[in-house]
């Protein structure tokens, strides 16, 4: 086997050096009711030739771009990826390093957390940024138990009905078993922001944090500020989770608007989509809140010659020195996925970021003019939005499976998600997106439609 | 003037020029419109002012830079215990960027991913085979996630059958994220003591089982290196009184073709595919930490679960009395399709004798340093081998110093201080990719270092001296954190 260098005359030679008679005895020691039946029913080895050959046939089993033109986003985007990214985060130096314990060998790694703390703190407007969460769905759902452990008071978790859907499901997991914790859904007004009336009739001093999406699941630029002052008042919390992190280059920061913690999905950032997964969970909040923040830190020191360098810091909150008193049961960052993140946001530049962020502002905005123009449609909600948006569509189901028989997938129906908006789609566009195709799409909504 | 070496990268704040560019957008196809009029000037932030302003070829200098600071697996033998720092095939990063699957959208049509789904069954199938257990979820992002999950899963079942119960029982020789898990899942952690060899012991196990514990969370081999020998029994005295048993499936590169957790009595496992499965561990991740189970708690694995209706496949939600969802979409899929490529290349033999090497070398290396250094078990070990400081605290030298000298001869240092149950651990790992060179070299260089401590102890307590930086000051970093460049 190509990947494991023993020859037999090695074998012979450590085997002879432990003294033992074949490399069976090693294991002689183990039940032989367990041996006996260990056997790996698989099929042989493949050559490399076979593996890319197979992997490849998979591949190809899946419709994706230029075959389809999909208008898909919802918690993943189709963002353009410079090639430098994807260079620099297949550099094996990085990618086959683990966790920087030993900081004179890792400054690599540390740095660029460093870098990346920094990136994320100032997107999010916040003061402390950690490495990195797993996505933006568990990052949610940690800010929520960190608001639980700031004030383990207050019992009830308010959380819009207009947070992306899988978001509010890995809450619910995640708090399932924690003592007492109710989730109250706020329902949304018609312009598509949350229901204020709603909210400031549900705050009261059990009240623990406000969770809220910013834009939310439909595209919709919530009225953070206003938001957080009613919470602030509350004694309570305010949380913004941001699937789509891209807009943050451009709309106000949630800290600026009073969030007193932000996460976000921070795949948009130079990460393929790959079916989902790995992204990356971008996490910030107020110092104040600093040593019950979940996660790693990478923060800043000297050696001994007083030169600078990083090294991972604060771990007294972390589950290898607190075990079940940690601040979270967390042991990596997405370490890889964070650095593609940060070369990313690099190369993109005070400029680019908010050039490309109003990029994807105006090619949505242009679709949704040629949609309600030419194609029997209508936009769900009045509220700005940033790259996608909710789209009324008579026979949403019936249009969306004609369009997706020739190739469109005419974004996500929504009633999959939300029975009551069964008549609606919701539609993504961003810079990777041509006219044309739009043309497409509005072409196929006439002629189905 | 500043003295200016390879060894000194600023940040790429610091690099930052105004109107510098790093980036091209494509090109602009639609009409000029008023942005002001889509989103009101008044959402609008003002210019990300502490964002770089750095060029193409800049960046990419810096970051090589950087990369040049890092010892990696790639680079060097990395024997970090319990962490399984074996090759990464080159491949796995190839087929993982193919478009069909890096640039697939998670919630096209069931019909467009049909390549994708015949990956995710075929591989929780695969997981099943080597495990022996009957059904696995591919959704959580890591083996903490894994950790956490099962012990949902557990609870559910407990809920399920009247009351969730109280306590989980865990040995002091457990990765902290164990307890961490258990008490998120609203669990109080008893540790159990393992018995004078190291292990459990039924009869200790017993003595703490009662009608309020939940569940054990075992490490199989655990953190020593040693195969749990009582395992059967302990499975079976938890089981008699309704507990379960989440089996930690951190080492089970020790276990392939060897014994399955399925048949040791496991009620739950994670694997970590970054670790026995070989995906590139990151600098920290993204790793995948999917579960297996029994088929008593396969009803409430995370939806969707992937079915498979006569060569057609299709993601189904219709399980009511799942724990719901911990990641979103279906966990870390990137970093499964290396893991599914990696068992492709290695077949079931492969993997066998994957870990029939990987057992062989962390015993070459545990007698060939066994002389100079003590062992903490002198019983034969699995894929890892663990000293304790016994045999140099006396010299005034401390593990720490061990592990820094080490990166001074070009090595990586072992897992320290780990497990917790050994005094001054140094836990080595060296994995089945490592060739009899290869460990010679290492093992030469800690006998090396076993010799300094006789004659020159001093000299290792300012190791190292050979790397970037020397030894940083810890405490000043967290008394007073600096975590992010700001500007001045």
């Amino acid at each position: 086997m190509r990947y494991i260098p023993h020859t037999e005359s090695d074998i012979a030679s450590m085997l002879a050096t432990i003294g033992a008679r074949s490399v069976a005895e090693l294991f002689a020691h183990l039940p032989a009711t367990l041996r006996s039946r260990a056997t790996i029913d698989l099929p042989r080895g493949l050559s490399e030739a076979g593996v890319r050959a197979r992997l490849t046939e998979l591949a190809t089993m899946n419709r994706v771009s230029p075959d389809v033109v999909s208008f898909l986003g919802a918690g993943a985007y189709a963002h353009f990826v410079p090639v430098v990214v994807d260079q620099i985060i297949q550099r094996s130096e990085f990618a086959t390093a683990y966790t920087p314990y030993q900081p004179e060998v890792s400054q690599g790694t540390l740095q660029t957390i460093f870098e990346f703390q920094s990136l994320v703190a100032t997107l999010l407007g916040l003061d402390v940024a950690n490495a990195s969460m797993y996505d933006g769905a568990s990052a949610t759902a940690e800010a929520v138990l960190m608001t639980k452990r700031l004030l383990p008071q207050r019992s009830t978790v308010l959380v819009a009905r207009s947070l992306h859907p899988q978001y509010r499901q890995v809450v619910r997991t995640y708090l399932d078993g924690t003592s007492g914790t109710q989730i109250v859904e706020l329902p949304w007004d018609e312009d598509g922001r949350v229901d204020f009336a709603a909210l400031t009739r549900r705050l009261d001093n059990t009240v623990c944090s406000v969770i809220v999406g910013y834009p939310n699941v439909f595209g919709v630029i919530e009225d953070v500020a206003h938001i957080s002052d009613a919470t602030r008042q509350a004694g309570a919390l305010a949380v913004t989770a941001t699937t789509e992190a891209l807009a943050l280059g451009l709309l106000k920061s949630p800290g600026e608007l009073g969030a007193d913690i932000a996460v976000a999905e921070g795949q948009s950032f130079g990460i393929p989509m790959s079916y989902g997964g790995p992204g990356v969970g971008l996490f910030a909040c107020r110092e104040r809140f600093l040593r019950s923040m979940p996660g790693r830190l990478a923060g800043e020191t000297v050696d001994q010659e007083g030169r600078r360098g990083f090294v991972l810091t604060l771990s007294t909150r972390e589950q290898h020195i607190r075990r079940e008193k940690a601040t979270s049961n967390i042991c990596t960052n997405q370490g890889l996925c964070s650095l593609a993140a940060t070369v990313y946001l690099c190369l993109m530049g005070k400029q680019g970021l908010r050039e490309l962020a109003e990029r994807n502002v105006k090619k949505s905005h242009d679709a949704l003019d040629l949609l309600q123009q030419f194609a029997n449609c209508k936009r769900r909600f009045s509220a700005p939005f940033f790259n996608e948006f909710a789209l009324t569509v008579p026979n949403a189901h019936a249009v969306w499976r004609r369009l997706k028989d020739q190739g469109i997938i005419a974004g996500l129906l929504l009633g999959d998600w939300y029975p009551d908006l069964k008549d609606c789609l919701l539609l993504c566009v961003t810079e990777t997106h041509t006219r044309e195709e739009v043309e497409r799409l509005v072409n196929g909504l006439q002629r189905n439609g | 003037m500043k003295k200016r070496t390879l060894l000194d990268e600023q940040l790429i704040f610091e690099r930052s020029s105004p109107d510098r560019i790093g980036y091209s957008l494509p090109e602009d196809d639609i009409p000029v419109r008023d942005l002001s009029h889509d989103v009101p000037s008044d959402l609008c932030r003002l210019a990300l002012d502490d964002f770089p302003e750095v060029s193409e070829g800049e960046i990419v200098r810096h970051f090589t830079r950087l990369s040049q600071w890092n010892v990696s697996a790639a680079t060097t033998l990395y024997p970090l215990g319990s962490c399984t720092m074996k090759y990464n095939p080159i491949v796995n990063e190839l087929v993982a960027r193919l478009p069909g699957l890096a640039q697939l959208h998670p919630l096209v049509p069931d019909e467009y991913a049909q390549g994708a789904l015949a990956l995710l069954y075929d591989l929780e199938r695969r997981l099943a085979e080597i495990s022996g257990m009957d059904a696995v979820s591919l959704q959580p992002a890591a083996g903490a996630q894994g950790e956490l999950t099962g012990m949902k899963l557990i609870r559910a079942h407990h809920q399920e059958q009247g009351r969730p119960r109280k306590k989980v029982l865990i040995p002091g020789s457990a990765h902290g994220t164990n307890p961490a898990s258990a008490a998120l899942c609203g669990y109080t952690v008893t540790e159990v003591p393992t018995g004078a060899g190291g292990t459990l012991e039924a009869a200790t196990v017993a003595k703490f089982v009662d009608d309020e514990v939940a569940a054990l969370m075992v490490t199989n081999p655990n953190t020593l290196g040693l195969f749990e020998r009582e395992i059967v029994q302990i499975t079976e005295v938890l089981h008699s009184r309704g507990a379960l048993v989440y089996m930690d499936g951190a080492n089970l590169n020790a276990l392939m073709g060897v014994a399955k957790p399925g048949h040791m009595g496991a009620d739950v496992i994670q694997f970590n595919l970054h670790k026995t499965f070989s995906t590139p561990h990151g600098g920290g991740g993204p790793g995948a930490g999917p579960v297996g189970v029994k088929k008593l708690l396969e009803p409430y694995l995370p939806i969707p679960r992937v079915l498979n209706e006569d060569g057609q496949y299709r993601r189904s939600e219709a399980f009511p009395r799942s724990i719901g969802k911990i990641r979103s979409f279906y966990g870390n899929f990137g970093i499964l399709v290396r893991a599914y490529a990696y068992i492709l290349a290695m077949g079931g033999d492969g993997l066998a004798q994957a870990t029939r090497m990987a057992v062989l070398n962390a015993n070459y290396l545990r007698k060939r340093l066994e002389r100079a250094y003590e062992i903490a078990e002198d019983t034969p070990c699995m894929h890892e081998c663990v000293f304790s400081d016994r045999s140099f605290a006396h010299a005034g030298v401390k593990t720490l110093d061990i592990a820094k000298r080490l990166l001074d001869y070009g090595f990586y240092a072992p897992t320290i201080y780990f497990p917790l149950v050994v005094s001054g651990a140094l836990m080595i790992e060296p994995t089945e990719t490592e060739s009899k060179e290869t460990l010679d070299e290492f093992a030469d260089a800690l006998l090396a270092i076993a010799q300094e401590i006789k004659d020159n102890p001093d000299a290792l307590k300012n190791a190292p001296l050979l790397t970037p930086v020397s030894r940083l000051d810890e405490t000043r970093a967290a008394r007073r954190p600096v975590l992010r460049w700001k500007k001045l």
